[in-house]
């Protein structure tokens, strides 16, 4: 009974820890980043990586997500003679929450794992502290490029994962269960507010990859070099970008349309 | 550096990618504001109850949309719902006795404003205010008043 | 670049140096003045901090007590900007050569380069090329790291290390899993390239054969302390029956051949 306290305890004080540590890491990065400003290409390279590569993914699932969602939506909306309202539905549950979410989702899978490990073992083969004694500050060099990237690519990526969600439900609304195209649009775009929904969800996908890129380099940097430290520490990174990207996304929707 | 060429164009691909699919839900997927408020004139509207209209509903006349809901608010001293609707610059020749109704579309869908033109040759301006209207239909009120006449009728048999 | 007015044949000045780990201490009171221009090792049991020492002069790590002076400059007093000047006239070899896996030998070697100049690109390309021969490398620039042996690696990372024409470089036990061939090729090139270059080096190890052959003096450091120091020649004689042991390598002598624990028979009787 006292063990388990005390593993309460000491589990509670090194989250504790690592959320600090976590804290004083971001503040030393964002204060090294105008050190990117003349050196554009580090971040373009990331980009690449983080973005370009996550892109495949990205399609293949928005273009199904929303496939799944017009079937799904249209046999519960015929019942009720409202098929006409499927863009709606597609629309709003693509814009607010399953674009921003599901994106990150996959990102943290994706790019933010491979972020992890990528920096793990560069700290694991000393690749880190070369660069600190080669007079290179990696923090600046190899972090920040990739915390920007990340930060830039999410938001394009939930975008790109809507639309192409909402093209996919048309495909299967309009194509292949035979609704009306017109009313498809038309419906949708009396809905769907620019500033409520459209940019409520960027503003979602911006928190969200700052917060997954953030976690996804905090646990590569803070990893215990070791291939078992790695390995956790990427197992760390989706698990807490998943849990950190589901919760927030409650307490902004809250914040939004509560 | 061809390397470093092919990852610049990808990214450039992507960026584009990534904008081009906002711009598609900017402008495919939702009503943005910036465009739709910019050319048009505003007309004030009294209604007994609006129902559940709404901002940004639709206004049409003889079924075609010639405007939207600006804003609603209460006239504190009358108690009166005053809707603001903003018309279309296109559809400046409404005369000025046009009659405004607030329907619903389909049986559960979103209630919009009709208007039915006058015969007057003075067109409404900006600012100007309807005064003929005809109110939301209130499921609940139709269906007491209902009952009512049906409780009359049975009185009377 | 030079700072140091107090005493100007000394690079490095490490005095009353304390650090401890977790706990357990590791320096406990370390003095060890580095003279220009030689080579000086540092040797010493392993897991007696060796590594440690060298990240402290480097500056990545921060002693308890103590001062660590580069050049007449105090390390850990400086602040971001000017630890980072200082680092570039130092130079590291670490134990893995730590050699950036997505770059190519030669782009690993132009990295410090292209990170602190603005050479243009034909000036750079040729003193990569002088930097790669002088470690005889010059044939792999296009190879990757993964390519590499573990004894070409290391070369490598010494030329990636010499790049910016540093005052000192650390080497960091330079010779552990090295082949006969490329360990001869190693020892060599610490000597020739300390001399050839005016550098002063700092080897960190306890292959004692290999090191005693090049390094001007030692420092044998044992248990948080510095045991004795001198020429390699002075240590074989030192009159410290410990150091003798060390440096012919006696399987037991003054350190015993058990880690310090409590006594076998007590510690199999204490599990039930």
């Amino acid at each position: 009974m006292l063990g388990l306290l005390a593993r309460l305890g000491a589990t509670t004080i090194s989250s504790f820890q690592r959320l600090g540590r976590g804290t004083f890491f971001l503040a030393r990065v964002l204060t090294g980043l105008h050190s990117l400003l003349p050196r554009p290409g580090l971040v373009i390279a990331q980009v690449y990586s983080i973005g370009v590569l996550s892109l495949v993914i990205i399609v293949v699932s928005g273009i199904f997500v929303g496939a799944v969602l017009a079937l799904q939506g249209y046999n519960t909306l015929v019942n009720f003679g409202a098929e006409d309202a499927l863009g709606v539905l597609v629309a709003l549950s693509l814009l607010r929450e399953l674009g921003p979410v599901v994106t990150a989702l996959l990102f943290a899978g994706r790019a933010g794992s491979a972020l992890t490990a990528e920096i793990g073992l560069m700290k694991t083969t000393e690749q880190l502290s070369g660069m600190e004694m080669m007079a290179v500050d990696p923090l600046r060099r190899v972090i920040a490029p990739r915390l920007l990237a990340g930060f830039v690519s999410m938001p394009l990526l939930a975008a790109m994962f809507s639309f192409l969600g909402i093209m996919g439900a048309y495909v299967v609304g309009v194509g292949a269960l035979g609704l009306d195209g017109g009313a498809y649009w038309s419906q949708m775009q009396d809905a769907v507010d620019f500033r409520d929904d459209v940019m409520n969800g960027v503003i979602k996908s911006l928190v969200f990859g700052f917060v997954a890129s953030w976690i996804a380099v905090f646990e590569g940097y803070d990893c215990v070099p070791t291939s078992e430290g790695v390995s956790s520490a990427t197992t760390r990174t989706v698990v807490h970008t998943s849990l950190a990207v589901l919760g927030l996304d409650f307490v902004l929707t809250a914040v939004m349309f509560g | 550096m061809q390397n470093g060429r092919f990852v610049e164009i990808w990214v450039g691909l992507f960026v584009a990618a990534g904008f081009a699919a906002f711009f598609g839900l900017a402008m495919q997927v939702s009503n943005i504001p910036l465009f739709q408020t910019v050319d048009g004139y505003d007309v004030h509207v009294r209604f007994d109850n609006i129902g559940g209209l709404r901002e940004r509903a639709p206004v049409t006349m003889a079924g075609v949309r010639v405007g939207r809901v600006k804003s609603i608010g209460l006239d504190e001293n009358t108690y009166d719902a005053r809707v603001t609707i903003t018309i279309d610059r296109r559809f400046d020749r409404l005369p000025e006795d046009t009659s405004a109704s607030i329907y619903t579309s389909g049986l559960l869908g979103e209630q919009y404003i009709a208007l039915s033109p006058g015969g007057l040759d003075f067109y409404l301006r900006d600012g100007d205010e309807i005064t003929l209207t005809q109110s939301a239909l209130v499921l609940e009120r139709l269906i007491g008043r209902f009952l009512a006449s049906m409780g009359e009728g049975d009185d009377n048999d | 670049m030079d700072s140091g007015a107090s005493s100007p044949d000394i690079l490095v000045d490490i005095s009353d140096l304390h650090f401890h780990r977790g706990g357990r201490p590791i320096f406990r009171g370390v003095d060890v003045r580095i003279p220009k221009g030689t080579v000086t090792a540092i040797m010493g049991p392993s897991g007696t901090g060796k590594t440690t020492l060298l990240r402290l002069i480097g500056g990545q790590l921060r002693p308890h007590r103590g001062v660590v002076r580069f050049a007449g400059q105090d390390v850990h007093a400086l602040g971001h900007g000017a630890l980072y000047r200082l680092r570039r006239s130092m130079g590291m070899l670490f134990q893995t050569g730590a050699l950036f896996t997505h770059l190519s030998v030669f782009e690993n070697v132009a990295f410090p380069l292209r990170e602190h100049t603005q050479l243009p690109e034909p000036l750079l390309r040729d003193l990569v090329l002088m930097k790669l021969e002088a470690v005889g490398l010059r044939g792999a620039r296009d190879m990757m790291p993964g390519e590499l042996s573990g004894g070409m690696g290391r070369r490598v990372a010494l030329a990636r290390a010499i790049a910016l024409d540093p005052d000192m470089i650390m080497y960091d036990e330079p010779f552990t899993g090295q082949d006969p061939i490329s360990m001869g090729a190693l020892v060599k090139l610490i000597r020739t390239l300390n001399d050839a270059l005016g550098l002063t080096s700092v080897i960190v190890s306890h292959d004692v054969a290999e090191t005693a052959r090049i390094a001007d003096l030692i420092y044998v450091i044992s248990d948080g302390r510095v045991v004795d120091s001198g020429t390699p020649q002075a240590l074989m004689e030192s009159k410290s029956e410990w150091v003798r042991q060390f440096m012919h390598g006696l399987p037991d002598g003054p350190v015993p051949f058990h880690y310090p624990g409590p006594e076998l028979v007590s510690d199999l009787l204490e599990r039930r």
